[in-house]
């Protein structure tokens, strides 16, 4: 358990750091680097990552839309389409961070187990 | 197993990372567009509008107030550094639309949005929009102030591009996936380009040699007639023409013996209700002694919207009014001294030439019995994801060869060439910076003087009390008949002799009756000395805005105000009791009898509550489409008459064998086709009402506000309740209308009032994106704040201190 919780740590604080720098792949390069250090094992591989990054991803998206009414978050919702609600939208934001940081972090296991042998 | 885990999740790494970092068809890239580091999110915002920015260039400090409605008002300390802060402001809250119209002028949507954007970009090409404005370009380059100004544009809208990261591209940026480009003189020749393009691009010449061909002359002088049989022109007929005294150009004996035209499908058209409304009345006639005017431009209804509010001021001069993101200064607005503001003036500008070429090789056409050398413009068209297009496109000396065996046409040694005032070029950006430093009538002719196009009614008053109207543009002095058809190539009498001299322009100056107005309508009667034809004149609203100023002796800014949202429908009032006399009713059901009654009880009013617009506009679009039928029958390009026209044929020849309907056997008159097509909108409003409940005029028109990316029905704006159609004198239709309502008072300094279906803010993010469209529909109108001294800042929300960059 504490295993995860580092690597949920982790995983933030490194996405955080490079969200200031990179596009919005550094959630991928966030993933890998926190798995090749902090490895996890079986379906946590995934899906720490995944929670680390959909937490920030959603939690930056509701602060950003929230001080402006969600007036964007509403249109986008729409244009998608997602039915209007914005709700849905920063969950699927969220999911495809996720996604997208968790896939990366299986790749970075692989390469762990590929050093470590 | 494990040999194959890793290059099995690299690859699924990779698919994932290029999945959401691609655009797929018209969806963004999910993980740029979603991620709220650099996507969407990031333009979740209001307005940064406090604090001081550093701008290349500038030689003075510039001070921006805005106001509640998130116009700013700009102090400059002289011109270049006022220009520079109006294309950084732009750029701040247009930057999309100002880079995107200039795109779809110059014919490179495709570079945005991939091939389904090549037939366009090649037709905009093919109009020698480029063509046009490269001779624009050269001729304000003559002219080192204007040059100056517009680099000082260009520089300040890059300013605001060059501090710009990815994250803060406006948000279509990011949903088509590109960044903005620098911007250049170029562009601004460009959107001048394409409002000449909207404003003076429209005719239809090929479809009427075709008309004249089908019909024979006579018929089709019956069908389209020089000049209808009411005309109230914009320079009214009392007009002594006397002092024009020019030889007229004689017209060539009609050798010419052309065939119709082999092509079937021509360019497209600008829309036929881009027009407007301006008027003024003198002081005789204004409530407080002051001249009072008006402008409100009838254009397609956009977000983000055309216009672009502005204050700009020097210690020189002061103006305020609507700018077009990529123009300098105001457009339709008053400063201190003077209003000014413009209808579109009609007129044909526009001919086509047959070209016969040598041989294949189309380098040298006929002219004059003897074989004259082409040139040849190679047009780049970029493709979004797909191999650059070229398309050669050749020019006589007439202008470029649009329709060839490459596009539209099958014959390579034959072709037809467009000649356009727009092609010649001009420095049409002057007449503007003039107008808004003018101070009086001597000042605003100045101004107009080498105002070549798209020609325009140029309305003004000032506080000294003059009112006046200028037809401006440069105009081809034609032959009678000269252009209305296909012209010989060949023929040097078909040539352009000359150009009509700018002082004999039709215009008024303090006229008698006390006001100036114009509509789009004919700009004179057939009294004046140079040839002009019905090219498509409005004759609706205009003669119910002078009727208007002839019914009272004074009036004030409220009439004003009624007048710009009048909803009185002249056409139905001209066709309807006509029907109502003539039609038999004898077979109507009694539902039928109801919606026949509903009407019957109409005042004309097109209000949004009414049942009666709706039954009118979709019993007229039926009854002008099966008089019609036999221009749809045919595979030639035609255009049909004109509505008026249409009118005056349902009831002058109601047994015209063009009222018959071609695919019955029956013989129709005019009563028929009433009958046949009130049925069939009975029917079809009583299947409306049960999909959509009841049909009153709001609900049916469902005027909409669409944004420039084919309306996108996320950032535009639907069911507006705004009454009027596209003749009344509030031209309200389904996506089309008022796209600036101004009226100025004279006053010391002038009072104004406006609105627009839009707002400020460009971001779709914004409060300030919309937020003039339900005031707008309603008929309400801004105060204008025109802040006469920069430190008196009681109503403005937010400063801005723009700085030269150390």
């Amino acid at each position: 358990m504490k295993k995860n919780l580092i690597n949920f740590i982790v995983t933030l604080i490194i996405a955080i750091i490079l969200s200031q720098y990179l596009p919005w792949w550094h959630v991928m390069v966030a993933g890998f680097v926190s798995a090749l250090f902090f490895s996890l094992d079986r379906a946590a591989v995934f899906f720490i990552p995944f929670l680390a990054v959909f937490l920030f991803w959603t939690v930056y998206a509701l602060w950003l839309s929230n001080a402006n009414d969600f007036i964007l978050a509403e249109k986008i919702a729409v244009l998608l389409p997602l039915g209007g609600n914005w709700a849905v939208l920063l969950l699927v934001t969220g999911c495809i961070g996720g996604i997208a940081a968790g896939v990366s972090a299986i790749l970075g296991k692989q390469c762990r187990m590929l050093v470590k042998r | 197993m494990k040999y194959f885990k890793l290059p099995l999740t690299l690859v699924l790494t990779l698919v994932v990372f290029f999945g959401l970092n691609s655009k797929f068809g018209s969806t963004p890239p999910m993980g740029k567009f979603l991620s709220p580091n650099e996507g969407f999110w990031q333009n979740e915002l209001d307005e940064n509008l406090s604090s001081t920015m550093h701008i290349d260039g500038l030689t003075n400090e510039v001070t921006v107030h805005y106001d509640e409605h998130l116009i700013p008002h700009v102090f400059a300390q002289n011109n270049t550094d006022l220009y520079r802060a109006q294309g950084y402001l732009t750029a701040k809250h247009r930057l999309w639309q100002l880079e995107f119209q200039t795109f779809a002028a110059g014919g490179r949507l495709a570079e945005i949005l991939g091939e389904q954007a090549l037939d366009y970009d090649r037709q905009e090409r093919r109009r020698g929009m480029v063509f046009g404005a490269e001779n624009a370009l050269e001729k304000m380059q003559e002219d080192p102030e204007t040059l100056s100004y517009i680099e000082a544009y260009r520089d300040g809208v890059n300013s605001y591009i060059n501090q710009l990261e990815p994250k803060d591209y406006p948000v279509e940026y990011k949903l088509l996936d590109y960044a903005p480009e620098p911007w250049t003189i170029d562009k601004t020749a460009l959107l001048l380009m394409y409002m000449t393009k909207m404003l003076a691009g429209r005719e239809a010449d090929l479809e009427h040699t075709n008309a004249l061909a089908k019909f024979g002359k006579e018929r089709y002088d019956l069908l389209f007639p020089d000049f209808f049989d009411v005309n109230d022109p914009v320079i009214s007929k009392e007009t002594d023409w006397s002092f024009i005294n020019v030889k007229m150009p004689e017209t060539p004996e009609q050798d010419r013996s052309l065939d119709s035209i082999s092509i079937t499908e021509t360019l497209d058209k600008p829309h036929p209700q881009n027009g407007s409304n301006n008027w003024a009345v003198s002081g005789r006639k204004s409530y407080s002694g002051h001249p009072i005017l008006a402008n409100d431009p009838h254009l397609g209804l956009n977000l983000p919207s055309i216009w672009f509010v502005m204050q700009l001021a020097t210690p020189e001069h002061n103006s305020y009014g609507a700018t077009l993101p990529g123009a300098l200064g105001i457009i339709s607005g008053y400063n201190n001294h003077i209003s000014w503001g413009e209808t579109n003036a009609t007129r044909d500008v526009i001919d086509w030439y047959k070209i016969e070429f040598k041989d294949d090789t189309r380098k040298e056409y006929k002219h004059d019995d003897q074989w004259k050398k082409t040139t040849q413009r190679i047009e780049e068209i970029k493709i979004r994801n797909r191999e650059t297009l070229y398309d050669t496109i050749i020019y006589t000396h007439h202008g470029p060869v649009s329709y060839d065996h490459s596009f539209k046409g099958d014959n390579a040694k034959a072709g037809y060439a467009m000649q356009w005032v727009g092609h010649i070029g001009g420095n049409n950006q002057r007449t503007f910076l003039k107008l808004n430093e003018g101070k009086n009538y001597d000042d605003y002719l100045d101004a107009l003087k080498n105002y070549t196009a798209p020609a325009q009614n140029f309305v003004f008053a000032s506080i000294q009390g003059d009112i006046a109207l200028w037809i401006q543009g440069q105009f081809p002095n034609k032959w009678k008949g000269q252009g209305k058809f296909l012209l010989d190539g060949s023929n040097p009498k078909h040539d352009w002799q000359s150009f009509i001299p700018q002082k004999f322009n039709a215009h008024s100056k303090n006229p008698e009756r006390g006001f100036v107005s114009s509509a789009n309508q004919h700009p004179v009667d057939p009294s004046y000395p140079f040839y002009v034809y019905n090219d498509g004149y409005e004759t609706y609203r205009n003669r119910v805005i002078n009727d208007f100023f002839r019914a009272k002796d004074k009036f004030n800014i409220q009439d004003f105000k009624n007048l710009q949202n009048n909803n009185y429908n002249l056409k139905a009032s001209e066709l309807l009791p006509y029907i109502f006399t003539n039609m038999d009713t004898s077979t109507l059901t009694a539902e039928e009898t109801d919606i026949l009654n509903t009407i019957k009880s109409w005042d004309f009013y097109s209000e949004i509550d009414q049942l009666a617009p709706s039954i009118w506009e979709s019993w007229w679009t039926k009854l002008y489409k099966i008089v019609w039928d036999e221009f749809d029958a045919d595979s030639r390009a035609l255009e049909k008459p004109f509505t008026y026209q249409t009118i005056y044929m349902l009831k002058n020849h109601p047994q015209d064998e063009l009222m018959d309907i071609l695919s019955t056997s029956e013989k129709e008159t005019s009563n028929d086709l009433f009958l046949i097509t009130f049925k069939e909108t009975a029917k079809e409003l009583t299947e409306w009402k049960a999909e959509h409940g009841d049909y009153n005029w709001g609900a049916y028109k469902a005027t909409y506000v669409g944004h420039l990316l084919q309306a996108l029905p996320a950032f535009s704006r639907f069911d507006l309740p705004i009454g009027g159609d596209y003749n009344t004198v509030n031209a309200a239709s389904k996506n089309h209308g008022p796209s600036w309502r101004m009226i100025v008072e004279m006053t010391t300094p002038p009072t104004g009032y406006g609105i627009y279906p839009g707002g400020q803010s460009g971001n779709p993010g914004s409060k300030y994106y919309d937020n003039f469209i339900d005031r707008w529909a309603k008929g309400d109108y801004m105060n204008l704040l025109f802040m006469q001294d920069q430190e008196d800042t009681k109503d403005i929300i937010a400063s801005q201190i723009l700085t030269p960059k150390q």
